[in-house]
């Protein structure tokens, strides 16, 4: 059966050429980092040259990267390193409130401390108001969070804008780029911002590693203690082998990234185009300013859920929004903060396209959608319409 | 975002080849039933054959608005109370339906309220069929009528869209 891979948001096969990079760190040049003998040498040097790869893909001097194991990490390292490094100086931070759960999550510990947070609402296509923000900024502001592009809705936040004020009022500004270093063009002496975080994982590299950029400035505490490693700021043996993976997709990036962008967002058109034309369907986020691999619907009188299970069956992998496949029952919080009411966002389904994505695969799912929605409007009590 | 959830073989056979699933027109009765948890709306249409001065279920079919064990127990609902005696299908244990789908184990623990929803929305047919037909209703059954009442009321607040945009559909 015709197998689709369709979620690429969620996480990325590793290219082979990656995945060739890394092959050699397992076993042969396996050294650890801190090691003073050649076999060690061998590894720092593998990590310094990755470190270099991937600063240079968002214009950053290499020295002001550490890596992580997951942007998890490095957003939680964010949150709580600088509330805690900057306590004498303030205890409000400002987060949007469709960030993903590991900064809302921080955000809500945070609260538990003692840190004070205010959740920016955003509008109908996600976007953070430029204005609002300016306002909720204190003088005891120490930290503004929000995030590059969506993951769910794939809306671009205007991180310069956002950036040139967080500067004006002098407060450190950290940006997750999870969905977009790689995919889009990340620059952060452009985007204005002190701290950024990029994820391997979801740009082809391999699972277990991210980057988190800081800038000279920044005083910010570490989240693990012990050898020092990463500039003392992220003790633990050094994941090379995810690390050098992670720089040569990074490489890859920066050779390919702009015309793939072009080619997915042709693509990402014609299936918004196409599944717009079922009946009773709608665009969650903004037609243009979203990233190029990223389209998010809802359907009304449908359940999300039983629709992924629905195109599993016919060979599609896509994910949802819905209550239903959630353990906590409660649908998406971005899909709720942009306006949809609790039933339109259980009938929700996002679609994000990649590097093996063709118009074969959007064509095959614009044939089969369409059947979905159908069978299951078919047996719901809603909807009598497509009867 | 959350994927699909791995069901087992059962609830994905109902998923995948639900039985009786739609609905009846000129039903001699209908019943709803919805979770306030997660949002899902069930209804149930009954044919009812009186044959040997017993109240049989001659056709049954159900509507779903929610996830895959909610349209498996629907399914499997269906499928075991027809041909029942309305006596007999009131008798269908939750625990019974549950089992049939694979057991408590094999069902995510925030998914049992889905697998028993349709068993609810059972009993209310049955409750609109005695009271329509002035029948004396067991007062078991006037119970559970009453607390799926409440639930429902929640619900349609919540898909009082739903509910309006069908309205003027039928119109």
């Amino acid at each position: 059966m015709r197998r689709i891979y369709m979620d690429y948001a969620s996480t990325t096969p590793i290219d082979p050429r990656v995945f060739e990079a890394m092959k050699p760190y397992f076993s042969k040049k396996f050294g650890n980092t801190m090691s003073l003998h050649s076999i060690g040498q061998e590894a720092k040097r593998a990590l310094e040259e990755s470190r270099e790869k991937i600063a240079n893909l968002m214009n950053a001097k290499s020295g002001r990267v550490i890596f992580t194991s997951s942007a998890t990490e490095a957003n939680n390292m964010v949150l709580k390193g600088i509330a805690f490094a900057n306590r004498d100086k303030g205890k409000h931070i400002i987060v949007s409130a469709i960030e993903h759960h590991c900064i809302l999550n921080s955000a809500h510990w945070l609260e538990t401390q003692g840190f004070e947070v205010t959740y920016l609402k955003v509008d109908k296509y996600g976007f953070v108001d430029l204005a609002e923000l300016e306002n909720t900024i204190r003088k005891d502001t120490i930290l503004v969070s929000i995030m590059h592009a969506n993951n769910e809705i794939g809306t671009i936040e205007p991180i310069e804008e956002i950036g040139k004020i967080c500067r004006k009022k002098g407060v450190y500004f950290h940006t997750d780029a999870a969905q977009t270093y790689g995919k889009i063009p990340v620059d952060v002496e452009k985007m204005n911002v002190d701290l950024l975080t990029a994820s391997s994982h979801k740009m082809y590299g391999p699972k277990g590693a991210a980057a988190l950029y800081i800038a000279d400035n920044v005083k910010i505490e570490p989240l693990l203690h012990g050898g020092g490693h990463e500039f003392g700021l992220r003790s633990s043996t050094v994941n090379v082998p995810a690390i050098v993976g992670f720089a040569a997709a990074a490489e890859i990036a920066k050779k390919e990234m702009n015309s793939e962008a072009r080619r997915l967002t042709k693509l990402r058109d014609n299936l918004i185009k196409g599944v717009l034309k079922i009946e009773d369907s709608h665009l969650n986020g903004h037609p243009t300013k979203r990233l190029p691999n990223n389209a998010n619907f809802w359907f009304a009188f449908i359940e999300g859920e039983s629709l992924i299970t629905q195109l599993d069956i016919y060979g599609i992998a896509a994910s949802t929004g819905s209550a239903c496949s959630s353990e906590s029952l409660e649908p998406s919080h971005v899909l709720l903060a942009i306006g949809l009411k609790h039933e339109e966002a259980h009938g929700s389904l996002r679609l994000s396209l990649g590097r093996w994505s063709k118009k074969e695969d959007v064509d095959y799912v614009l044939k089969v959608l369409p059947r979905a929605v159908e069978r299951l409007r078919a047996i719901s009590p809603f909807g009598r319409k497509s009867k | 975002m959350k994927e699909s959830l791995p069901y087992n073989k059962e609830i994905m056979k109902h998923f995948r080849n639900p039985k009786n699933l739609g609905r009846i027109k000129n039903a001699d009765a209908v019943g709803e039933a919805g979770n306030i948890q997660c949002g899902d709306v069930m209804k149930i249409y009954l044919k009812i054959k009186d044959s040997k001065n017993k109240l049989r279920i001659s056709d049954i079919k159900g509507e779903v608005f929610g996830c895959i064990v909610a349209i498996a127990n629907t399914s499997m609902l269906t499928t075991m109370a027809k041909g029942k005696t309305l006596e007999e299908a009131l008798k269908i244990d939750k625990e019974e339906l549950i089992k049939k789908l694979g057991g408590r184990e094999k069902i995510p623990p925030f998914k049992i309220h889905c697998s028993i929803l349709a068993a609810d929305a059972l009993h209310e047919a049955i409750y609109n069929y005695y009271k329509k037909q002035n029948l004396p209703i067991p007062e078991e059954l006037r119970k559970e009528h009453e607390r799926i009442q409440k639930t429902l009321k929640d619900i349609e607040k919540r898909h009082g869209d739903f509910i309006k945009m069908e309205r003027e559909i039928l119109k």
